[in-house]
């Protein structure tokens, strides 16, 4: 049985995720994938504001297909986390505790999560048809310019997700 | 001589397009259930059924499978007789552009690998030609997810290592790749040739069908050889565990030098789109 989960996260809910766990997210969450995490980055170095409060937020890596009208959102499944492995690290440090991605981080990743007492959930590769049913609204908040690649904020209902690397560091993957 | 209108083949590649980003084949979808029912692992079995749940949602709702909705790769066969009086890569990228543009898929190419503009319309596309006999064009088409592609390897190999390097090189490649090129996986293997040729023969071999199996005796006990201590990994769906990690594998194999014993692999993620149409020319 899944668990529900609604956003923003606490952080006592939070830290009671365990890796393997099945859940289901409703509420906000935040998407940016790998040219939004560098602008993200290069704001924090030049000491500028950020697109939002991370507190308590999700940050999804998903780079969406175009809606049609009547669509909240296209197809809109996770994309590869490793890749923001490099970029993540300065995000926790201004307050983000819940990514989701898809696939396994690098170790040093995985340390930095476990000392920060974040969570890194996956969403299943492949199945942004079914991901999209999820998702009750969209708009774009930041870097437009982007297209696919902009930040998003989404209101989803019941978006399936799986622990994988929890608040103590245990790792799902082998 | 004989001739294929321009108009026919931007339209047949842009329906290709459109219909393989939101439909799997039959025979992957029986695979996948398949492999549901086989599966021990809980998880491994979620994931499946998600899977399977997606492809008919994609279908139902026209919606593509996946967000990804790749790079364009053609392998084209050109009739021997056909005379063409217009730029048939032209003609292709046209359709590519207009299928991306109408079927509300994804753009993912940048024109330039650092620059990284968007070229917004998923152009250009990677395309091979090849001339067989006759007055058909045949194209070969698969909208080609980056997460897999990024995932795939190639090794000149000694000949000295010989069957064994070739296993423990690709089961090598599976292992590290876990569950970012979003595994069940189509496995493209390519053995021989020189250096760019075996990534060819590699993609080659993904295009086949899930049930063919290679006609050369070496290559077909190599396949299932592999499928075997593939799916013995424990890699599973999505890297989570399980039996699972390949749906199928090919190899495809070429002549080679006497020093080269060249190895490639390409994965192809399950959702492995892809289409094919012939078109015969009409006498000029
Ligand atoms: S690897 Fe394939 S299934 Fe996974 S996100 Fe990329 S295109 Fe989609």
């Amino acid at each position: 049985m899944e668990r529900k989960l609604n956003t923003p996260i606490s952080d006592p809910v939070r830290k009671s995720l365990c890796a393997g766990e099945e859940v289901l997210i409703s509420g906000t969450i935040y998407t940016a994938r790998d040219a939004a995490h560098r602008l993200m980055v290069e704001s924090i170095e030049n000491k500028q504001a950020l697109p939002f409060d991370f507190e308590g937020q999700i940050i999804y890596y998903v780079g969406p297909t175009p809606a049609k009208t009547g669509q909240a959102i296209g197809s809109c499944g996770p994309t590869s986390s490793y890749r923001m492995d490099r970029y993540s690290p300065s995000l926790m440090e201004k307050g983000l505790k819940v990514m989701i991605g898809k696939g396994e981080r690098t170790e040093p990743l995985r340390e930095v999560i476990q000392a920060q007492e974040a969570v890194y959930l996956i969403a299943i590769g492949g199945i942004g048809a079914l991901l999209s049913k999820t998702v009750v609204s969209s708009e774009i908040i930041a870097y437009d310019e982007l297209g696919p690649e902009a930040i998003r904020k989404l209101s989803v209902k019941d978006f399936p997700a799986i622990v994988a690397i929890d608040s103590k560091g245990q790792s799902i993957f082998k | 001589m004989h001739k294929i209108a321009r108009e026919l083949v931007v339209n047949h590649v842009k329906d290709m397009i459109i219909e393989s980003t939101k439909t799997l084949d039959k025979s992957i979808v029986d695979s996948l259930f398949l492999a549901k029912d086989q599966e021990e692992n809980p998880l491994a079995k979620s994931v499946l059924e998600k899977i399977i749940k997606n492809q008919e949602i994609a279908k139902t709702e026209d919606i593509p499978l996946c967000q990804d909705t790749g790079i364009v790769v053609c392998f084209v066969e050109v009739g021997r007789d056909l005379h063409f009086d217009y730029d048939l890569r032209h003609a292709i990228n046209e359709g590519v552009s207009k299928g991306y543009i109408e079927g509300f898929l994804r753009k993912s190419i940048v024109s330039h690998p650092l620059k990284r503009v968007n070229t917004q319309d998923n152009t250009p596309a990677v395309i091979h030609f090849d001339f067989i006999s006759g007055k058909q064009l045949i194209i070969h088409l698969a909208p080609k997810g980056g997460g897999s592609e990024n995932m795939s390897t190639l090794k000149m190999l000694s000949p000295a290592d010989g069957r064994q390097g070739i296993i423990d090189f690709v089961l090598k490649s599976i292992k590290d790749a876990g569950g970012k090129p979003c595994p069940p996986l189509i496995v493209g293997v390519g053995i021989g040739g020189n250096f760019e040729y075996v990534a060819e023969l590699a993609k080659k071999a993904i295009f086949r069908p899930l049930s063919d199996v290679s006609p050369i005796m070496e290559d077909r006990l190599l396949e299932e050889e592999l499928l075997e201590k593939i799916n013995a990994l424990d890699v599973g769906p999505m890297g989570l565990g399980g039996k699972t990690t390949a749906l199928a594998v090919k190899v495809n194999s070429a002549a080679c030098h006497i020093a080269s014993l060249p190895v490639a692999v390409n994965l192809q993620c399950h959702s492995a789109r892809k289409s094919e149409v012939i078109l015969i020319g009409t006498q000029a």
